[in-house]
C-alpha cells in the first residue's frame, strides 16, 4: 500500500508515557473509502487524530514518525493549514449550540478570511446537498442546529467539515450515537462522498467497514495487525488474530 | 403496628419533604426579616428625594418648632454607582483573562496557579483588601490614600477572584467536543476561544459578573481605609468619596434620629437596588439564552 493521499510511515503516538499506538505505517488511496477496525482501546481514534493533529491538541501528548500528505510531512505543516485539507467529523454530534444552521455550516468560512455573502450561501448549499440534508432543511436554515434530529444533527457537522472544502475526511465512529436509520444514510452519504474526497472512517462496526470501505486496516492493542481490501480481509483474513476477531471471538 | 415497606417509604418520603420545605423556609426567613426591618424604620422616610438630596444637618428632636431634616444618600448613591463601575472596569477584563487562560490551557502550571490564587483570594476577609490598598498608597502615594482611585482598586481586588473563579466554571462548562468541532475545521485556537468557548459561555460569565458587582455594591469594609467616605459628590478621582455602605455604617451608629433613618433608608435602597439588578439581569440573560438556542 504506497503512494496514497496521505500515508502514514513508523506512527508512534504517546498520552504521556503510554503508547497508544505503535510503529504503525499505512496508506489511504485518494477517493476512496478506507475503514479502521478494532477492538475498544486499540488505538483507531487514535490514529485518526494523529492524520490532522487533533492528538497535540489533548495535554501531554507526542507523535513519532511521519505522516505524508501528497508528499508533505504533515507533522511539519502549520495544524491550522493541515486541520482545512483534512476534515473531521465526530462521534457524538457536535454543533455548535448556540449557532443556526446556516451558521453551523457556514463557520469556517466566516472564520477564515473574507466571503461575500453569495460565496457562502453558494458553499452553504453545496454542502449541506453533498451531506443529503439540504432537502430537510432548505427551508429553516436560520433554524438553531439544536432543532435537529441527532441524525441530522450529524449529517450538518459532516456538512460543516465539507463546506470547508477539505481533500480528506475523517470520521471518528460516526454513527455510534445514531439510530439504525441514521446510520444507513450516513453509510451511503460515505458511499457518494468517494467520489470527491478521500476517506477515512473508524468504526467498531465490521459489517460497517464491509459495507463502506473498500481497504480496511485492522488494529489491536495499538498495532497495525493486517491491512487489505476489504473483501479480501473478510473472506480470506491472512493472520489469525484478524479471522479471530471479524468471526465475532474477541473484541 | 407493622407497616409494609410502601406505606413506610411513603412516610419517609413525607417526612423528607417536610424537613426540606422547613430548611426552605429557615433561609427565606432572613431574607424577609432583613427586607421587613428596612421596610419598616427606613421606609417612612423613603421618597424621590431621598436618592438626590444631600446628607442632613444632624438631628434627634425638633429645635425652636423645626422639625428634623430627611436629608438624602444623594453622595453615598453618586459614589457607590461610580466607584462599582470603575471596579466593574478594571476587574472584568483582568478577571475574565485569567479565567480564560485557567480554562483553556489547563494543566499548565500557571493556570492551576490562577485557580488556587484566585480560590485563596476569594476567602480573605474584604477588610483586608481595604487595608491592603491602604497600606501600599500611604507608602507610596500618600496623598491618594483616601479617594475614589483607591477606593475603586479595593473593591477590584474583592472583585477580581469573583469573576475569574465564576468566569472559569463557566468556560469549564462548554464542553470540550465543541472546541474540538472547531480547532478540527481549522479555527485558530484563539478564535475558537473567543468566539465560539466565550461566546457560548457568555450567560454564566455575564451571571458570574453580576455576581462580583453586587458583592462590590454591598462592601463596606474595604471602602473603610481607601474611598473613606464624604458628605460632598464627586470632587474628583484624587477625593474620597461616599458610599452606600460606609453611609450605612457611619449612620446606623450615630446617635441623631434622623441619621439612623436614613441609614435604614439607605439599606432598603441598596437591597432594593441589588434585587432589582439581578432580577433584570436574569431576565436579560434567560432571554439571551433562549435566543442563542433560538426558541
Amino acid at each position: 500500500m504506497v503512494d496514497g493521499k496521505m500515508q502514514v510511515e513508523h506512527l508512534s503516538a504517546f498520552y504521556g508515557k503510554s503508547r497508544a499506538i505503535e510503529d504503525i505505517s499505512l496508506g489511504f488511496p485518494e477517493k476512496t473509502v478506507s475503514a479502521i477496525i478494532g477492538p475498544s482501546g486499540c488505538g483507531k481514534s487514535t490514529l485518526i487524530r494523529c492524520l490532522n493533529r487533533m492528538h497535540e491538541t489533548l495535554p501531554r501528548t507526542r507523535v513519532e514518525g511521519r505522516i505524508l500528505l501528497d508528499g508533505e510531512d504533515v507533522l511539519e505543516l502549520d495544524p491550522i493549514y493541515v486541520r482545512r485539507r483534512v476534515g473531521m467529523v465526530f462521534q457524538r454530534p457536535n454543533p455548535f449550540v448556540t449557532m443556526s444552521i446556516y451558521d453551523n455550516v457556514s463557520v469556517s468560512l466566516r472564520f477564515n478570511g473574507h466571503h461575500s455573502r453569495q460565496e457562502m450561501d453558494a458553499a452553504v448549499i453545496r454542502s449541506l446537498q453533498q451531506a443529503a440534508l439540504w432537502d430537510e432543511v432548505k427551508d429553516r436554515v436560520d433554524a438553531p442546529a439544536m432543532s435537529l434530529s441527532g441524525g441530522q444533527q450529524q449529517r450538518l457537522c459532516i456538512a460543516r467539515a465539507l463546506a470547508a472544502e477539505p481533500e480528506v475526511l475523517l470520521m471518528d465512529e460516526p454513527c455510534s450515537a445514531l439510530d439504525p436509520v441514521a446510520t444507513t444514510k450516513i453509510e451511503s452519504l460515505v458511499a457518494e462522498l468517494k467520489n470527491d474526497y478521500t476517506v477515512i472512517i473508524v468504526t467498531h462496526n465490521m459489517q460497517q467497514a464491509a459495507r463502506v470501505a473498500e481497504l480496511t486496516a485492522f488494529l489491536y492493542l495499538g498495532k497495525l495487525v493486517e491491512v487489505g481490501l476489504t473483501e479480501d480481509m473478510f473472506e480470506r483474513p491472512k493472520e489469525r488474530l484478524t479471522e479471530q476477531y471479524i468471526t465475532g471471538r474477541f473484541g | 403496628m407493622k407497616f409494609d415497606r410502601t406505606a413506610r417509604r411513603k412516610i419517609w418520603s413525607l417526612v423528607v419533604t417536610v424537613l426540606t420545605a422547613a430548611c426552605v423556609v429557615a433561609i427565606l426567613i432572613p431574607l424577609g426579616d432583613i427586607i421587613y426591618q428596612a421596610a419598616l424604620l427606613g421606609g417612612p422616610v423613603l421618597s424621590f428625594s431621598v436618592l438626590t438630596s444631600n446628607l442632613p444637618q444632624p438631628c434627634s428632636v425638633p429645635v425652636n418648632g423645626v422639625p428634623c431634616q430627611v436629608g438624602g444618600i444623594g453622595p453615598a448613591l453618586e459614589g457607590t454607582g461610580l466607584v462599582v463601575s470603575l471596579a466593574a472596569l478594571v476587574s472584568v477584563p483582568i478577571g475574565l483573562a485569567a479565567a480564560i487562560f485557567a480554562s483553556e490551557y489547563r494543566g499548565r502550571f500557571l493556570g492551576s496557579a490562577i485557580s488556587f490564587t484566585a480560590d485563596v483570594l476569594t476567602g480573605v476577609p474584604s477588610v483586608i483588601a481595604g487595608v491592603f490598598i491602604y497600606a501600599y498608597f500611604v507608602i507610596y502615594d500618600p496623598l491618594i490614600v483616601f479617594s475614589v482611585i483607591t477606593g475603586t482598586l479595593a473593591l477590584s481586588v474583592i472583585m477580581i477572584p469573583i469573576v475569574t473563579r465564576t468566569c472559569e466554571e463557566a468556560l469549564r462548562t462548554v464542553p470540550h467536543s465543541v472546541r474540538e468541532a472547531a480547532l478540527a475545521l481549522g479555527i485558530p485556537k484563539w478564535r475558537t476561544t473567543l468566539q465560539i468557548v466565550v461566546v457560548a459561555a457568555l450567560p454564566a460569565i455575564l451571571t458570574g459578573i453580576l455576581l462580583s458587582v453586587m458583592r462590590a455594591a454591598g462592601e463596606a469594609a474595604p471602602l473603610l481605609f481607601t474611598l473613606f467616605g464624604s458628605r460632598l459628590g464627586f470632587q474628583g478621582f484624587n477625593n474620597p468619596m461616599d458610599a452606600l455602605p460606609l453611609l450605612i455604617y457611619n449612620f446606623a451608629e450615630s446617635p441623631y434620629q434622623n441619621w439612623i433613618h436614613l441609614a435604614w433608608a439607605a439599606a432598603l435602597i441598596l437591597i432594593i437596588l441589588v434585587l432589582v439588578a439581578s432580577v433584570l439581569s436574569r431576565l436579560t440573560i434567560q432571554r439571551l439564552v433562549r435566543r442563542m438556542r433560538g426558541e
